[in-house]
């Protein structure tokens, strides 16, 4: 009797659909001499005192598990770090270290949802909210988010895909793909509309130091919305330690505890390497930091600049380090207009449509790049833009 | 304007061949507006050259540098600014500092021979008014030098396409 393997997949999984990400980057993967403009990630190295800080407690011998919560000194060190936005967080049990802010995003959801449940999406966003949604038994619902609007989620948007099973809204500004921030009176708005609506907010802030004009402001800190809302955020994006894996999640007792009870059992506790290289970030990575925050800028100017000289129309974007220009005058969709500019002219994005439905007509370029590389690709672009 | 002249010395420092053009659009302001932040910062001369470091060893023309401690009798009216004169003007002189600390100047020093650069020493440095003493430190290996590490840059090692 021959078995089929896939037999065995639980439905939920067999049924997700894989990340568009993946296929893009298989098909770059295969192409030499490629300037990528596709990555999502700093292309800093981690601060060599971060590194070091990390050498140093592997001398000392830190190699074994922490509390659940993560390493109580990181803890403080968050919540003290924290209120620089004007939030809060007891470091006793209001604050719990993750493995990324990817996992907080996941268990987040799973703390939160019961089967059926509609989760609230800004569209385009961050690839794994959907199937996170998708995997904890919800219904992830997007919430359009325009150019015409700075890619700001509007409360008419919001207000307009509210149900009876509406429960989470995910924020996740500073946006990646899109740059786009919400400031304090943007946010109101969308307090109100969760106050009606008995919503729990769950907001991604990991961009929230990569801010070019003002300073980030924090969902948690509106007033009423503390008690409705978990912020996640982290190290990857601030102090380009993406590969370390430390994020965390802050917010009542009572939702990071039900987090923890899930993190316990599937993850015991964020490697203490990490978390000891992220209390030195903490402690001391403030001016390498804004550092690379002035360089991101520069580099955002150039690379705006630069494709608004090609003709192409390309929003603002304030926050995270991606610009997200419109290639809809070219008459291609996403996908046809990245793969042409991959295969013709060799420079990689990622098409716009696939960080949600909203996205098609744009594409991302990571502005993370060394100044030589984004000059050379705007003018690769510019010629493929050319024979369009 | 303050902020963004030390924005233009940054980038500059760090890159030198930055055009004007580029740096407009980085910093977002004109290019009348750049140019004429570095035609300021040249005539105050904040900006005094625009030099590039070079990897000598790799042309197979390899350089020999030295560092002298050198120690010194201050001049009645002049302090130290005169010896140091009078050592700076030499060619072969790369940098001249004045130190705290057991010694008083330190002297860079490059030549092409180890022999150059002991008859610079014998010959003239040693041999002045006022030099009670020197130190010499040959060089062994460049690891970094004005901030450009000598083994190369670190390559990217990023995924070409993440989320």
């Amino acid at each position: 009797m021959t078995v089929n393997p896939n037999s065995f997949i639980n439905e939920k999984v067999r049924k997700l659909p894989p990340s568009g990400i993946r296929k893009f980057f298989d098909l770059v993967s295969q192409t030499e001499g490629v300037i990528s403009l596709g990555v999502g990630e700093p292309d800093f190295v981690t601060p060599w005192h971060i590194r070091e800080a990390c050498y140093y407690s592997l001398e000392k011998g830190f190699t074994m598990y922490t509390s659940n919560y993560g390493m109580p000194e990181l803890r403080k060190a968050i919540s003290n770090y924290l209120k620089k936005y004007q939030t809060e967080y007891n470091p006793e049990d209001e604050i719990l270290v993750t493995v990324g802010v990817s996992e907080a995003v996941d268990l987040a959801l799973r703390a939160l949802i019961s089967a059926g449940d509609e989760v609230l999406i800004p569209d385009p966003s961050f690839v794994s909210y959907a199937p996170g949604a998708l995997l904890a038994d919800g219904i992830p619902i997007p919430l359009g988010t325009f150019e015409k609007d700075n890619f700001k989620l509007t409360g008419e948007e919001l207000r307009s895909k509210i149900t009876s099973r509406s429960k989470v809204l995910l924020l996740t500004f500073p946006n990646n793909p899109t740059g786009a921030i919400m400031t304090k009176e943007d946010l109101e708005v969308i307090a109100q509309v969760v106050e009606e609506n008995n919503l729990v907010v769950i907001s991604d802030e990991i961009y929230s130091e990569l801010t070019y004009e003002g300073k980030h402001f924090s969902f948690a800190a509106l007033p009423g919305m503390w008690e409705r809302t978990v912020i996640l955020n982290g190290f990857s994006k601030a102090f380009a330690m993406t590969g370390w894996r430390i994020g965390y999640a802050a917010g009542p007792r009572e939702i990071i505890s039900a987090m923890m009870k899930i993190h316990q059992y599937s993850i015991m506790c964020a490697p203490i390497m990490g978390q000891k290289a992220a209390l030195e970030a903490l402690k001391n990575g403030e001016s390498e930091m804004k550092k690379m925050v002035q360089s991101f800028n520069q580099r955002r100017n150039l690379m705006v600049n630069g494709l608004r000289e090609l003709g192409l129309s390309c929003f603002e974007p304030k926050g995270s380090f991606y610009a997200f220009p419109s290639i809809k005058e070219t008459g291609l969709s996403s996908e046809e207009f990245a793969e042409r500019l991959l295969t013709e002219e060799k420079v990689a994005v990622v098409p716009g449509n696939a960080f949600g439905e909203s996205g098609q007509g744009f594409i991302r370029c990571c502005y993370a790049a060394s100044v030589n590389n984004i000059n050379e690709a705007l003018e690769r672009m510019g010629r493929l833009l050319k024979r369009l | 304007m303050g902020d963004l002249k030390r924005e233009v010395l940054q980038l500059l420092e760090n890159d030198s061949r930055l055009s004007k053009e580029q740096l407009a659009k980085m910093l977002n302001v004109s290019k009348e507006d750049i140019a004429q932040i570095i035609e300021e910062l040249e005539q105050d001369s904040v900006i005094l050259k625009y030099h590039t470091v070079i990897n000598w060893d790799k042309q197979s023309s390899p350089r020999v540098r030295a560092l002298i401690e050198v120690t010194i009798t201050p001049q009645r009216e002049f302090g130290f600014d005169k010896i140091a004169e009078r050592i700076y003007r030499f060619p072969q002189v790369k940098s001249v500092y004045l130190m705290s600390g057991s010694y008083d100047l330190c002297v860079i020093i490059e030549g092409e021979t180890m022999h150059d650069i002991s008859f610079f020493l014998s010959e003239k440095l040693a041999t002045l008014e006022y030099v009670n003493g020197t130190r010499t430190h040959f060089v062994m290996k460049r690891y970094k030098e004005d901030g450009v590490i000598f083994s190369g840059e670190e390559s990217d090692k990023r995924l070409v396409v993440s989320p």
